[in-house]
């Protein structure tokens, strides 16, 4: 056989074969994408779940922004997105979406020599700080709070999201509630015009920026501060308490909203009273579309099912609070009310 | 021959005369030879093709925010608001720009200091080595230039940095330049990387350019009494006058156009600053960091839309660079 | 007396300045292959090969997915823009020649050959990902393929241009056909050449991420399936580097180790390669 024909022999044998292996493969796994918020929490249910039952649930944490873009696109089987998306939005792109955890963020600063729970901020500061307003950590505005520290005389680096995310809606959420002039100027959604600030990839990528650079702040969610051991602030909440960040916090957020009468789930936890409520806390939602294959939605139902039924203390350990029986029960209804099946 | 890319360079060797004899095929074996020159042919016009095709399909999806902007309009904007839905490209032009303007103004008289140590300077026994450490730079990928940069060099950079703020920074006219917090990363960082990343490119086609210059050219000004360096700057440099320029070309077109050292490094503020200390965007680095979470129409055709602003520069950039370098090639390949 | 010694003074000067210039450049070579290979080798573990990558968050290593996905990545964009690169390399030698079709693809191609990876990416994405509605190994495959095409179009172009007429004729003579010339005489004879190229252009592009981040994604799970996501270094690389964890950090520094030392090791077989090539007067 002379060179030619080998070499279309070969190409054919690989083009057989690059079109049977997915076929034996298409079926055992399934992407979803989304919320680095969440990415602690479905990464380690995921591991789980795959040693539990085989199957493969392939996430990637691109931000919630990114989340809400793939599962309009179809490109992905659920989305995870800490911005709800309204019940107009949801009706018109063909969506549902439900809740998966509660849980919260907090500030995170890089201060040589100050340790962690030291410096307590009030949210009109970070607001203050974000706008770019106050430039360095011994401003006045600070040192009224921290009257017992001595804070250097070193410019604050702001540190944001570069990408579209739903801990992005959630702090700026809280700090339109706290701050008109950031409501006026900025607002709140998965992606802003950021008046000042370096821009970080996911909750990792602020955190690996704070860790890296002295002088830095930047607002993570709390699983990355328990994980990377950065120094994280304590915030005065609307009550005028001032709290650390806690399971107990978010779940105090949680408790002044009542997830099953919301339309969609769509409920905003931060800035609640209470003594020890947490100001910035949130939720996660997972979005479906309604017009995937009904395999595919019901394995993806299934997996998080698997995840409120037995993954609650892997959730709690990494200081995600689980919805309550009620809400659960709520969502499955849900399901069957939107898609007309359920599992 | 040296290098990964070293056999990339323009050659200014001959390519062979059409053989008289090739176009006669006997009639039986028509078909297959008929068949195996359709299939170069189609072959040849796929990689010429995907050019085109690549420009065309940029320019579609691109349309929507053609059509809600302008032109004008979105090159001269500055808000790029998501919330808004208001998009445009100027940060980002700037920001290309500025950090490949960095990278050319340290990188060429670097590579050029090099081409002319390895040709002219060096002593025999350190010529390869070096000549192969330079190329070097060119194998290592991008990835690991953005990792190397973000973990290793800007920790460093940021004790730099006041130095470069206290001194720099109190030059009258340019000092505000030089003013920001000493974060590591930024525009002046990526501008760095992005200059060791053209090194090899630049000098190594300026090097391959010197060596044809003709020896007696060479000889006849030393005979003269030049030294080295006059032999360098008054005849070496203006023979090769166009291909050094289109080798500054092809350095600068990729800086222009590359991604991941950038996004590293270069802190990801889509906001325009004075300061070159402060972190910036590119418009590959807000693509690498966007694209995926563009969660409208408008918002990925602004995305792509900035793509295709980014390729019709490299495109045009690149397209001077091989026709200067190609015009030394040929009147080398009349002349040899 | 003064201008010969300003003369002279200024040649120092500049060898000084020259010769700063590449201790400069050979400094930061130095530089980043150490810290590379400082950081790698202390990240290196078994289970880098025995294992997938972790999910954040624990101490557990493992690189095995990413390995075997960029391996299948670079046998699709092989087995792509080998075939391509070559036969289009093979028109401009043999059939194009000096013509002005031929000089124009050339002209093109090496266009091509510093064209941005992000602008490939999102061609692909644009061709593959949006119609098929979903990330794939084989949109990756695609955009590595078509980052290899100009490299091996050009050393084919180059190498087969170097065997000089006198085989082609004499096969001519004896009867043989234009497709049995090219293959199994010039082809033959500029093999080392033609291998060098591939070799190159595997070089090129391990390593590329850009074109990769929407066209394959990523995966945290093993899978070899060219119409899903598949996980492969450059992704995991940017993933980890960018992650607050020390684990993940120590494996990206390991992945990047490896992947600069298969391209040197890629690079060094290519230039010994070459150096066996015969190059006919």
């Amino acid at each position: 056989m002379n060179s030619l024909k080998k070499m279309g022999i070969a190409l054919a044998l690989a083009a057989a074969c690059a079109l049977v292996i997915p076929a034996v493969w298409a079926q055992s796994s399934l992407t979803g994408a989304g919320s680095t918020w969440v990415t602690p929490l479905v990464a380690k249910w995921a591991a789980t779940y795959h040693t539990n039952t085989g199957i493969e649930i392939n996430y990637q944490s691109i931000g919630s922004g990114g989340g809400i873009a793939q599962i309009k696109a179809g490109t992905v089987a659920f989305g995870a997105s800490d911005m709800p998306l309204k019940p107009e939005d949801l009706r018109a792109a063909g969506l549902i979406q439900f809740p998966t955890a509660v849980a919260g963020e907090d500030l995170v600063y890089n201060l040589p020599g100050i340790k962690a729970e030291q410096i307590v901020l009030s949210g009109p500061l970070v607001a203050d700080i974000y706008l770019g307003k106050v430039k360095k950590w011994n401003d006045p505005a600070i040192s009224k709070l921290n009257s017992g520290l001595k804070l250097p005389d070193m410019d604050i680096t702001v540190v944001h999201r570069s990408d579209g995310s739903g801990t992005t809606f959630t702090f700026c959420d809280y700090l339109s509630k706290v701050s008109p002039e950031w409501k006026g100027k900025v607002g709140a959604n998965t992606s802003v015009a950021w008046p000042t600030g370096v821009g970080g990839k996911g909750n990792e990528g602020v955190a690996s920026y704070v860790q890296r650079i002295p002088g830095s702040i930047g607002y993570v969610e709390y699983a990355y501060i328990l994980e990377s051991h950065l120094s994280d602030a304590r915030m005065i909440n609307r009550d005028g308490k001032i709290v650390s960040p806690s399971l107990k916090g978010f779940q105090d957020a949680a408790a002044h909203v009542d997830f099953t009468k919301a339309q969609d789930f769509y409920v905003i936890l931060t800035d609640h009273t209470g003594p020890g409520t947490w100001p910035i806390s949130g939720c996660t939602w997972q979005i479906l579309r309604k017009n995937a294959p009904k395999e595919t939605n019901v394995a993806v139902m299934k997996f998080f099912d698997w995840g409120f039924e037995h993954g609650q203390n892997l959730a709690q350990s990494i200081a995600f609070g689980p919805l309550p029986p009620a809400t659960v029960l709520a969502i499955k209804s849900y399901w069957k009310k939107e898609l007309g099946y359920t599992i | 021959m040296n290098g990964p890319e070293a056999v990339l360079r323009v050659s200014a060797g001959p390519v062979p005369e059409k053989p008289k004899a090739v176009r006669r095929s006997s009639p039986s074996r028509l078909s297959a030879d008929f068949l195996f020159h359709k299939a170069a042919v189609f072959a040849a016009f796929l990689a010429a093709a995907t050019l085109f095709a690549t420009v065309i399909a940029i320019t579609y999806d691109s349309w929507p925010s053609i059509q809600t902007f302008g032109v004008w309009g979105f090159l001269k904007s500055s808000e790029w608001n998501p919330v808004t839905q208001t998009f445009g490209a100027f940060p980002f032009i700037v920001g290309t720009l500025i950090s490949s303007a960095i990278a050319m103004s340290l990188g060429v008289p670097v590579s050029f200091g090099i081409a002319v140590f390895i040709t002219e300077i060096a002593p025999a026994w350190i010529k390869k080595p070096v000549a192969g450490a330079i190329e070097l730079l060119a194998a290592i990928p991008s990835i690991v230039y953005g990792l190397w940069g973000l973990l290793v060099f800007a920790p460093v950079f940021a004790e730099i940095e006041p130095w470069i703020t206290r001194n720099l920074g109190a030059i009258p006219g340019i000092g505000p330049l030089f003013h920001g917090p000493p974060m590591g990363i930024g525009m002046l960082t990526a501008g760095i990387i992005l200059a060791i990343m053209v090194l090899p490119y630049i000098s190594s086609i300026m090097r391959d350019v010197f060596l044809v210059v003709p020896s007696s050219l060479r000889e006849s000004a030393y005979a003269l009494g030049s030294t080295t360096w006059e032999v360098a700057w008054h005849i070496v440099l203006p023979y090769t006058r166009s291909a050094v320029i289109g080798a500054i070309f092809l350095g600068l077109g990729r800086a222009l156009g590359e991604t991941m050292a950038v996004t590293f490094v270069i802190g990801n503020s889509n906001v325009l600053s004075s300061s070159l200390l402060m972190p910036g965007a590119t418009i590959p680095s807000v693509l690498a960091n966007e694209f995926t979470e563009a969660t409208t129409m408008l918002y990925r055709s602004s995305l792509i839309y900035l793509g295709l602003i980014l390729i019709a520069v490299t495109l045009t950039v690149q397209s001077f660079a091989v026709l200067l370098i190609r015009r030394l090639g040929r009147s080398q390949g009349a002349s040899a | 007396m003064g201008v010969v010694a300003r003369r002279r003074a200024a040649d120092v000067a500049s060898k000084i300045l020259m010769g700063i210039a590449t201790a400069v450049g050979v400094f930061f070579l130095l530089w980043i292959i150490w810290t590379t290979l400082r950081f790698g080798i202390s990240g290196m573990h078994w289970d880098l090969f025995t294992k997938d990558t972790p999910p954040p968050g624990t101490d557990e290593f493992g690189l095995r997915n990413a390995f075997v996905g960029s391996l299948i990545l670079l046998a699709v964009s092989l087995s792509i823009g080998v075939p391509i690169g070559l036969m289009a390399g093979t028109w401009l030698a043999e059939y194009g020649f000096r013509g002005r079709t031929a000089n124009a693809v050339r002209f093109i191609n090496d266009i091509m050959l510093s064209a941005p990876s992000i602008e490939i990416g999102l061609f692909a994405y644009a061709i593959m990902v949006g119609p098929m509605g979903h990330f794939s190994a084989a949109a990756g495959g695609v955009a590595l393929a078509i980052l290899m095409i100009p490299i091996i179009v050009r050393t084919t172009d180059e190498m087969l241009g170097l065997i000089g007429s006198d085989m082609r004729e004499a096969a001519i003579a004896l009867g043989a056909p234009v497709w049995v010339v090219v293959t199994k005489v010039t082809w033959k004879a500029a093999r080392a050449g033609i291998l060098t190229g591939i070799l190159i252009a595997l070089a090129r592009v391990t390593g590329e991420t850009a074109p990769l981040l929407f066209t394959a994604l990523n995966d945290q799970f093993f899978s070899t399936g060219l119409l899903r996501p598949i996980a492969n270094i450059p992704v995991v690389i940017y993933q980890f580097a960018l992650s607050p964890y020390a684990n993940w950090q120590q494996m990206a520094w390991a992945a990047a180790f490896i992947t600069v030392l298969f391209v040197l090791v890629l690079s060094l077989v290519a230039r010994s390669v070459l150096g066996k090539v015969q190059v006919p007067k």
